[in-house]
Order: C-alpha cells, then sequence, then structure tokens
C-alpha cells in the first residue's frame, strides 16, 4: 500500500517551477490527501516548507534519495 | 487565512531582468496571494505576444561570461556586433539546460494564477506602442490605478 494519493515528477526543474506544479496538483486533490513530489532543485527543501508555512498544506515530510529530494504534503 | 496582497512595478526589458516580476507573482499567487504587475517603460516589452527580449554584457560588469571571458575580454569588445544575439543565445540556452522556465510560460502560469497585469498607458503612448502587439489579458491605466491596489498591497516591489 503506498503512502501517498498523488505523485508529482518534478525532477530537472528550477526555482518556481516544482512549488508551481505541487500547487497545481493539491488544486485538483481533496482534502487530507497526500501529495509526493519528487525533485533535484536543492532550493526546493527550503522553499516547500515555506511554501506548506504559508498555505497551510502540512508538509509530513522530506528526504533525499539518491540525490533526489522527496517531500510529502497533505492537503489541508 | 486571509489573503495578503503583492504589488510590483516592473520597469525593465531585458531577458534577465524579465524573470523576477514573472518568478515572485506566479510564486506569490501559488501561496495565495492576491498579486498585481504595473508594466511601465521597457517592461512593457515583457507583455509583448511575440518576447524577442535579449541580455547584454555591455555595461554589465557583473554578468559571467563564458571561459572567463568576463575576466579577460576587454570591456569595449562586448560592444562588438552580434555579441548582443550570442549571449543571449548562450543564455536561453543555459536556461533550458538548467530547466528554468521560459518566460512563455512564466507569464502563461501568472495568467492562470490570476495575476492581474496592468500595462502603463502613458508608456504606450510616449512610445507610440502598438496594443495589439501586446497579449490580451491586459488591462490599461495609469499611477493612480496602480495606487489603487499597492495602497492595500502587503509588499510592493519596483524592478
Amino acid at each position: 500500500m503506498s503512502d501517498f494519493d498523488q505523485e508529482l515528477d518534478a525532477s530537472g526543474l528550477n526555482c518556481p517551477l516544482p512549488i508551481l506544479r505541487a500547487k497545481k496538483a493539491l488544486g485538483s486533490m481533496s482534502s487530507g490527501q497526500v501529495l509526493r513530489i519528487v525533485a533535484t532543485d536543492p532550493g526546493s527543501v527550503k522553499d516547500f516548507e515555506a511554501f506548506a508555512a504559508q498555505t497551510g498544506n502540512e508538509l509530513l515530510d522530506s528526504s533525499e534519495e539518491g540525490g533526489k529530494f522527496v517531500f510529502r504534503i497533505k492537503k489541508a | 487565512m486571509s489573503e495578503k496582497k503583492l504589488a510590483i512595478i516592473a520597469t525593465k526589458g531585458t531577458l534577465d531582468w524579465a524573470y523576477p516580476p514573472f518568478i515572485l507573482a506566479s510564486t506569490a499567487a501559488a501561496l495565495g496571494y492576491e498579486t498585481q504587475i504595473f508594466f511601465t517603460f521597457y517592461g512593457l516589452q515583457l507583455l509583448k505576444k511575440r518576447l524577442s527580449l535579449k541580455v547584454s554584457p555591455l555595461g554589465n560588469p557583473g554578468m559571467p561570461m563564458p571561459m572567463g571571458m568576463d575576466t579577460w575580454f576587454p570591456v569595449l569588445g562586448t560592444a562588438l556586433p552580434g555579441m548582443e544575439s550570442v549571449m543571449t543565445m548562450m543564455m536561453k540556452k543555459k536556461m533550458a539546460d538548467k530547466g528554468v522556465a521560459s518566460l512563455e510560460d512564466l507569464r502563461e502560469l501568472c495568467l492562470e494564477a490570476e495575476v492581474k497585469f496592468v500595462a502603463c498607458q502613458m508608456t504606450v503612448d510616449l512610445f507610440d506602442m502598438d496594443a495589439s502587439a501586446f497579449i490580451q489579458d491586459v488591462e490599461y491605466g495609469g499611477a493612480a490605478t496602480f495606487f489603487e491596489f499597492a495602497g492595500e498591497s502587503d509588499i510592493c516591489l519596483y524592478i
């Protein structure tokens, strides 16, 4: 069983595209669902923390797997 | 959450300086800000249907150039014919390689996120600019129009 409802691959994209794509993806999801995001932009680590803090969507976890940054965000 | 407001004045018409207004506006919109950009003087180039913005090394000692040229290449050399086109081409390629969005894409993302674009009517008249060359999603107004929104903004940037 997967621990997310939808996945977004933002690999190779640079600021601010990972955030914009995530926002769009969350827009089509319902409250409580979890979006998993994979990104390669190192700046996205701080950016997703800031995005979560400002939008009220919860950043469940943020990790690094083999040079990629993985985030799980729960829609508010 | 009460909606915050961001007002931006975009005054520059070069490829590099076209990025900050669109990056900040699209991101702010994603964060829930109501956002407006007022385009004036050279910033109006950012509203053209066909963007043909350039970047110039001329008079810009801070611009990194390939092969360490920014350290040894004579300043006068940056004024050579064709230099601007070459640098513009290289900058666009570098941006594409690094996954930086194109200006057209960022502008479109702003519009999708309902960022409001206002063009300075005075500049349009001053330079005899043809409004039909601009994208459709533009309103026209003056300084007072800008203040109507900016006066209530939480953040106001002049770029």
